[in-house]
């Protein structure tokens, strides 16, 4: 088996993740469409750093997951402040910054 | 580095001429896990339920875990398993549960255009990348058999806490930012005088709201469970004495069903017919008119007792 | 003319001892100026001492490094001060230095002689001004300036000197600037001498152009070996910047509105010294006049035209600053003319200008001593008689008098004698032509500064007839003002003597400029001299007759055209005001019309029209949708993605 299989997973995950992003509305599942697009960029790394023999893709990808848990801790606070605000968890609802 | 890594692998004794990743066991991690991360994933963009969405995540994240430990990253799919599916995505979950498993959206789409081209984009990205990286030349595997010898969390703390060092003193001002952020936006200002029980008190009697608790239900050997309507001393049910959640959700024993059950329950009661007639006058069936309407009958389930506080 | 010789001058040496200390000169004034300028009214009470002393210092270095270089022999005068890479721009090098040469030496003593006694006069003259403090400073901003323009290495430098030197003029002339009529003579002189140093910015252009350098030594040794098309270029674009900075024709119109400036700026700036940088200009680039005989000629002319345009009006003036700046003009060309004979006329045209700047500056100050004495009163018409009441200043006035008119053995015979002799030498007509007019400008010169001489005076008192009020008292003034007079009335009366019979002006300029060819005089020298002298006793005779047998009306009689045409400029300001101000002024309004209609509302209006349309269209893609937004982005990284691999196949 090749370790390209991998990396070829992790564009599908990565391709699946953006399309939750594109196509559903609800605040909370397009955060995790971007969760899940880190999350493949993280095995891409991990992939890639066995395929180099060097840890710094491991290490990156801790970092990754590092900023990705304060990410989450914040978006979902402001997911939290904007349903106290406007009764809904909608992404389309929040549209007042248009032309 | 890679060049010193070369020169280095053959000391490390593996010995086989086989190419890491390239085993077995390696194909069948991958063939195991792929498909169910695939669908998972899958699942994630098709579920109608947020909750399913958040489980079927949860599902990927796991199986990433597992994937990391067979690409020789031991440390990284531990922490995948710790962070991602136990803290963040029960994060998940429970803001989901905060927001409200209700709120789930319809797979209606309202944006004119925006699937069919979120299609297009995504099979176009997908397409180009795979084939780009099917053009690519990669070199051989190396493996890490030989950096981790020391161990992998040996290995990562080296770069840790030398190279990166400042990279990860950042991230540690990032996470204390992050979380009096997240404190800042979830707080709320008090917008009056905190409530004291007297001026609950007070507000009560000036709107002539129901000054006593509320009845317990299910007061009835026969049903004493929180669906089941008290009786009042009248005989009749009260409707008061039931969750008004389950009452929106119809899942409650309706007084009409339970008056059907009056006659029979006395006739268990008293089966000589003496019993206190005072307390059978008004058992016909009959609600009882005359009680005072429940307060807000309109306000969403759960949060009625907070707005009645804060008025 | 002769093949061109570099200026054997030229070759500098570095300077060393006292002579490194050249910076000095320019940098004293200048600090003066900047520290009078910023004290504000926290210097009043010791300012003018500081300007004074801050010229005074730069008199003393300036003769220090003149003894200094004196030391060396002839051939090693031209020492060269470094300065700093100035602009180092890429091919384009220009270093900032100072070149010390026996030229540009004599400009220093001059400047800063004459400019330090026009400090001391000024302390006692502006006196009574509360700004005092600020005309010192503009007084040290133009010496600082004055000493870079003759002493930088480059045409570049130059250029700061003499753009520096405009600018002080420019305030000096506008100081009373409260007086509309002083502030719009100020803006006159700035805006004509700006035509000027477009001559000259492009004068530089040019040399950058055929030279690549604006070097001094550059330039003037590159000269010999340059095309004779653009060397004549060159030449008329400095002509040109000569003629603005040096009041001459057709740019002279501005040097009688200047005297609306204080007088001792009148002596200095435009007397003295800054109106001879045109005449430093044209003589410092020898070698490029030498190989554009055109160039020279068009000098000479323009000098000629001058010479009695200045004369003619000078003779009709009866304020007595304009009728002296008239005079300035007039000598002035006589300078320029000289300098327009080539490489025999630069040491006299040097030689005139020295001594001019004596005897004129102790004139002006004589005028500025009378004004001070009848209530800043500037009609000669009004004057007469004040010899008996100003005794000193009737003593130093009528020996710049006789200077000035040529009378021997006073300076301006010499130097005067000597311009006539040289424009009498060559061959053909041209000799002829300009010696005839030389000679007649002597003579006019003559009647018209006895005129004022007599009209100031002599004849009867026509100050206290009760016309005037308030009555003035004349008086002789203060020490502090007669003193700087009377210095310079000695070397209006000794210089010219001293420098011609010991004949040291020219052996110390000689190394500077190639050696004239030796020409022949179309007619005997000795007659010429004769002649002239008679045609100057003609002329105090004339002005004799009418202005003092005669009696002097107050208000002056309407007079023939020619008088009427002189008071009047020769209605040069007509000409210019039909020929430039009002053809540029319906230019420029066809102009902005032009702007307005096409541009404004066409072009600039239909850009701003069609972006506006776009933004409008493209505002329509802020949907407010965040997953529209998000769409976008991940399309353009597919599109991104798939564009590299097309690349790639």
């Amino acid at each position: 088996m090749d370790l390209m299989n991998w990396v070829y997973l992790s564009v599908v995950l990565f391709t699946i993740g953006g399309a939750t992003v594109l196509v559903r509305r609800n605040a909370i599942v397009v955060f995790m469409g971007v969760e899940l697009m880190l999350n493949s960029a993280n095995l891409a790394f991990v992939t890639f750093a066995r395929m180099h023999g060097d840890l710094d893709g491991q290490t990156v990808a801790l970092f990754v997951m590092l900023v990705a848990a304060a990410e989450v801790v914040i978006g979902l606070a402001i997911i939290m402040a904007i349903f106290r605000a406007r009764r809904s968890a909608s992404v389309d609802d929040a549209n007042l910054l248009k032309y | 580095m890679n060049a010193a890594l070369l020169t280095v692998l053959p000391l490390a004794g593996t010995g086989d001429a086989v190419v890491p990743g390239s085993s077995t066991g390696d194909a069948a991690v991958f063939w195991v896990l792929a498909p169910i991360m695939v669908l998972a994933s899958l699942g994630l963009l098709f579920a109608r339920k947020a909750v399913y969405a958040a489980l079927s995540m949860a599902v990927v994240m796991v199986s990433l875990g597992g994937v990391y430990v067979a690409l020789e990253a031991p440390f990284l799919g531990m922490v995948q398993v710790f962070v991602y599916t136990g803290a963040v995505m029960m994060l998940f979950l429970f803001v989901l549960m905060l927001v409200g498993v209700d709120s789930s959206d319809s797979l209606v789409e309202t944006i004119r255009g925006q699937r069919l081209v979120g299609a297009l984009a995504a099979g176009g990205f997908l397409a180009f990348v795979l084939v780009a990286l099917g053009r690519t030349a990669w070199p051989t595997p190396v493996g890490l058999s030989a950096v981790n010898e020391a161990g992998n969390i040996t290995g990562i703390a080296e770069r840790i806490f030398s190279r990166y060092v400042f990279a990860f003193e950042m991230t540690a001002a990032l996470l204390v930012v992050a979380a009096i952020g997240a404190m800042v936006l979830a707080h709320r200002e008090r917008s009056g005088e905190r409530a004291t029980q007297r001026t609950i008190s007070e507000n009560r009697l000036k709107r002539g709201q129901r000054m006593t608790p509320l009845p317990p239900p299910g007061v009835f050997a026969r049903h004493n469970a929180v669906d089941t309507p008290a009786l009042l001393p009248d005989g009749t049910p009260s409707e008061l004495s039931v969750s008004r959640v389950l009452q929106a959700r119809g899942q409650t024993l309706t007084t009409g069903t339970l008056v059907e059950h009056v006659p029979a329950i006395q006739e268990d009661m008293d089966p000589d017919g003496r019993g206190s007639r005072t307390h059978g006058a008004r058992l016909d069936g009959k609600p009882d008119d005359t009680r005072p309407t429940r307060p807000e009958p309109h306000e969403p389930a759960g949060r009625s007792d907070r707005a009645d506080e804060e008025s | 003319m002769s093949a061109v010789i570099p200026m054997s001058g030229l070759q500098a040496v570095p300077a060393t001892g006292v002579e490194s200390l050249a910076w000095l000169l320019v940098v004293i004034p200048l600090l003066s100026a900047g520290v009078l300028l910023l004290a504000g009214r926290a210097a009043d009470r010791w300012g003018h001492w500081l300007g004074l002393a801050a010229s005074a210092v730069a008199f003393v270095v300036g003769a220090l490094v003149f003894f200094s270089v004196l030391g060396h022999g002839a051939e090693e005068r031209a020492r060269s001060v470094a300065g700093f890479s100035w602009v180092p721009a890429g091919t384009f090098q220009v270093d900032a230095g100072l070149l010390v040469d026996p030229l540009s030496l004599s400009f220093v003593l001059l400047i800063t002689f004459v400019g330090t006694l026009i400090h001391v006069y000024s302390v006692e003259y502006m006196a009574h001004d509360v700004d005092r403090r600020r005309f010192f400073a503009y007084l040290n901003l133009f010496i600082a300036a004055m000493l870079l323009l003759v002493l930088a290495d480059s045409y570049l430098l130059l250029y700061v000197g003499w753009e520096g030197v405009g600018l002080a003029s420019y305030l000096l002339i506008g100081f009373w600037n409260h007086r509309i009529e002083y502030a719009v003579a100020a803006k006159k002189a700035f805006v004509v001498n700006r035509v000027g140093d477009f001559g000259l910015s492009l004068a530089i252009m040019a040399m950058f152009v055929s030279f690549g350098s604006v070097q001094f030594d550059d330039v003037l040794s590159g000269a010999a070996g340059a095309s004779e098309t653009w060397l004549t270029v060159i030449g008329l674009l400095l002509l040109l910047a000569a003629c603005g900075k040096s009041a001459q024709f057709p740019l002279q119109s501005w040097l009688g509105d200047a005297m609306a400036g204080p007088t001792p700026v009148s002596a200095l700036i435009h007397a003295a010294t800054m109106v001879t940088a045109g005449v430093y200009l044209v003589i410092r680039s020898g070698p490029i006049f030498e190989g554009a005989p055109a160039a020279t000629l068009a000098v000479a002319v323009v000098g000629a035209i001058t010479l009695l345009y200045g004369a003619i009006v000078g003779a009709a003036k009866d304020d007595i600053k304009k009728a002296l700046a008239a005079s300035t003009m007039s000598q002035i060309g006589y300078m320029m003319l000289a300098a327009g004979l080539g490489p025999i006329g630069y040491v006299f045209a040097i030689f005139h200008l020295l001594t001019h700047g004596f005897f004129k500056a102790g004139m002006f100050l004589g005028a500025g001593s009378v004004m001070h004495g009848m209530n800043d009163e500037t009609d000669m018409r009004r004057f007469g008689g004040l010899r008996r009441v100003m005794m000193l200043t009737w003593v130093t006035f009528g020996l710049g008098w006789l200077a000035i008119i040529g009378v021997p053995p006073f300076s301006g015979f010499f130097s005067k004698d000597e311009i006539i002799h040289a424009a009498f030498e060559g061959e053909g007509l041209r000799p002829w032509v300009l010696g005839t007019i030389t000679v007649i400008g002597a003579g006019i010169t003559a009647f018209y500064m006895s005129r004022l001489f007599f009209m100031t005076f002599h004849g009867r008192k026509r100050w206290h007839d009760g016309t005037v009020a308030p009555e003035p008292h004349p008086h002789e003034s203060p020490v502090l003002m007669v003193a700087p007079m009377v210095v310079l009335a000695i070397g209006s009366a000794a210089l010219g003597p001293v420098l011609y019979y010991t004949g040291a002006l020219e052996s110390w300029l000689e190394p500077v400029f190639t050696a004239p060819p030796e020409l022949e005089p179309v007619v005997n020298l000795d007659l010429v001299t004769a002649v002239t002298l008679l045609v100057i006793v003609a002329g105090v005779a004339l002005a004799f007759l009418m202005y003092l047998r005669r009696d002097v009306p107050v208000v002056a009689p309407r007079g023939n055209a020619l008088t009427r045409a002189a008071r009047a400029d020769l209605y040069q300001d007509d000409v210019n005001d039909i020929a430039f101000v009002t053809t540029g002024t319906a230019f420029v309004r066809g102009m902005g019309e032009v702007d307005d209609d096409l541009v404004s509302r066409g072009a600039v209006g239909g850009v701003t029209r069609s972006i506006r349309a776009a933004g409008a269209g493209l505002s329509r893609l802020q949907t407010g949708f965040v997953r529209s937004y998000a769409l976008s982005m991940f399309a353009g990284v597919a599109l991104v993605v798939g564009a590299l691999l097309i690349t790639q196949i």
